[in-house]
């Protein structure tokens, strides 16, 4: 583009013009607007499923919760094996040779046996065997916990969560405490518990939501609401109501591959960050685009602007016959 | 005199942005099209937002959840998010196809974009604190992108209070504030001329 025409772009339009009330025309839109939202607010209303509970985990898929409890105290769940920011257990995901994940450590820190089991049960007034088993549990080494809980989650693995199949072993207070927290979260005392950690005042759900997450329950739920991530469910929202469509770039990517294959070594296995990464990539490129050559030269190349100007290219049509 | 810093900046104010540049009673005459109106939908759009939001901060984030007031006021929050995205989207490919970044236009359209950024982000945190089944599906979902990336360490999409101080409070000043300085540069640079509108024609057309 020459120079001549960015300043004569740049300077102050001394053609034609015509009267324009903008105070008018953003009064106008604004109740436009109001009227719209407000017909669509009283005909569509908005989407609001009630939260899932603890209590509804419990009670409706006891066995996955009571697995999921052993799983915390075994170190095998999802939350005890991810690594940043909740703890060591694993590198996390990485770009290459940045493993920021890793990098920014662990500020969120998560104690999955404590945090998930030993300290809500032992808020609760309760029977003999859970209280000799709490106490059988926090009188032993460390090695001797890790011992029972893994012995007995494999023995629930091996028999495919199937509580009654599992055979008898040296699984210690282990059923005990499992049995505790699930009768605990039955009776729908574990939300508040695991909220309330540490005091009066508290805002942070982390330990809730993860804790949620490491069973069968959630996902569930996500996948009968057709929310799940590999489905496009990012840009949907329970019930008929749109979601955040403008995501649908960054969804897009989870739908093909190697990002939608976690086996796929090394971006599939590591989607969420090359994902992250692509996405920032190009909201730079959007900010960008009016230097990007080749982009920005396609509006001059693909004539739009033709119909957005009609007008004023057919009054230029006819002022200058010529050309 | 001169040397005073507030009459610099008087004075740079008002040969930048004179109030018959701020709220001009006319405009060239090639503003005739229906894509000019969409920038003031989205201004009028996220005015019903943050109106509508208003209302609900003052309730408290559990009121829609059991007052029929409330989950109307909430549709008018939702349903004014959903109107602001698809003016703004029109908005920004109309803004494309006119290249309306020509002539020292750059900032106008960085700043629009990171306004889009911005409004994603703001949108984002609102839905996390709806605190209903779909915030805390989409906050267990969406903490692995942010904690693949270590983001995640500081800003923890599993955490209500932050969530909530980020969606009602920082968020929207950015980009009330973005927003402000979009459209005052607008009005400050006069609205883009055509592609191919050139000098000489000018001359010959005008009033
Ligand atoms: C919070 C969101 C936004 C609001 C409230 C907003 C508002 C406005 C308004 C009121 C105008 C003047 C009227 C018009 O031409 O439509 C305008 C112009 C403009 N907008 Fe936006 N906008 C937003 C987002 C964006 C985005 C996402 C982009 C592109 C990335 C963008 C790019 C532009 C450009 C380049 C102009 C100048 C047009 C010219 O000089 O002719 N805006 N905007």
């Amino acid at each position: 583009m020459s120079t001549v025409k960015e300043s004569f772009d740049a300077a102050p339009w001394k053609g034609k013009t015509k009267r324009y009330d903008i105070v008018k025309e953003g009064s106008v839109a604004l109740a436009f607007v109001m009227v719209l939202t407000i017909i669509l607010s009283l005909f569509m209303g908005s989407p609001d499923e009630t939260p899932l509970t603890f209590k509804g985990w419990a009670v409706s898929n006891s066995d996955n919760f009571y697995a999921t409890a052993v799983q915390e105290l075994a170190g095998t769940s999802g939350t005890a094996t991810y690594g940043a920011p909740y703890n060591k257990a694993a590198d996390g995901l990485n770009l290459g040779p940045l493993w920021l994940q890793k990098w920014a450590g662990v500020t969120r820190p998560i104690d999955s046996v404590n945090d998930f089991v030993i300290s809500p049960l032992s808020t609760q007034v309760m029977s003999t065997d859970i209280a000799s088993a709490l106490a059988t549990w926090n009188s032993a080494t460390a090695a001797q916990k890790q011992a029972w809980a893994t012995a007995y989650d494999d023995a629930i693995t091996n028999a495919e969560g199937k509580l009654a199949d599992v055979p008898s072993g040296a699984y210690g207070p282990v059923p005990a405490l499992a049995q505790g927290l699930t009768d605990m979260a039955k009776a729908g005392a574990l939300d508040a518990a695991l909220l309330s950690q540490g005091g009066f005042f508290q805002t942070d759900n982390t330990k809730q939501i993860l804790f949620f997450g490491d069973g069968a329950y959630l996902d569930d739920a996500g996948t009968a609401a057709n929310l799940q991530g590999g489905t496009w469910g990012m840009m949907n929202e329970t019930g008929r109501y749109p979601g955040q469509a403008w995501l649908w770039l960054y969804s897009f990517w989870y739908q093909i591959p190697p990002f939608n294959n976690e086996e796929s070594k090394p971006i599939g296995a590591n989607a969420d960050a090359y994902i992250m990464a692509i996405m920032g990539v190009l909201s730079l490129g959007l900010i960008l685009i009016p230097v990007i050559p080749g982009i920005k030269t396609l509006p001059m190349r693909i004539p739009i602007h033709r119909g957005i100007w009609r007008d004023y290219y057919r009054s230029q049509a006819i002022r200058k016959p010529k050309k | 005199m001169s040397e005073m810093w507030t009459a610099k900046l008087r004075k740079k104010w008002q040969k930048n942005l004179p109030i018959e540049k701020l709220l001009p009673d006319d405009q060239p005459a090639y503003v005739a099209s229906w894509i000019y109106v969409f920038g003031v939908l989205t201004l009028s759009a996220l005015a019903m937002i943050i109106f509508s939001g208003i209302i609900l901060a003052f309730e408290g984030p559990a009121w829609y959840h059991t007052s029929d007031a409330g989950k109307f006021v909430n549709s008018l929050h939702f349903w004014s998010v959903q109107l602001f995205f698809v003016f703004m989207v029109i908005h920004l490919w109309g803004k494309f196809w006119m290249a309306a970044w020509r002539g020292n236009r750059f900032a106008t359209w960085a700043t629009g974009a990171v306004a889009f950024i911005a409004s994603i982000a703001t949108a984002f945190t609102g839905y996390l604190v709806q605190t209903n089944f779909d915030s805390q599906w989409i906050s267990f979902e969406a903490k692995d992108g942010f904690n693949s990336v270590g983001v995640g360490a500081w800003f923890t999409v599993t955490n209500l209070g932050q969530m909530l101080l980020l969606h009602v409070a920082f968020l929207p000043l950015i980009l009330g504030a973005i927003t402000v300085v979009h459209v005052l540069m607008v009005r400050k640079r006069g609205v883009v001329p055509p592609i191919d509108a050139e000098p000489s024609s000018v001359s010959e057309g005008g009033r």
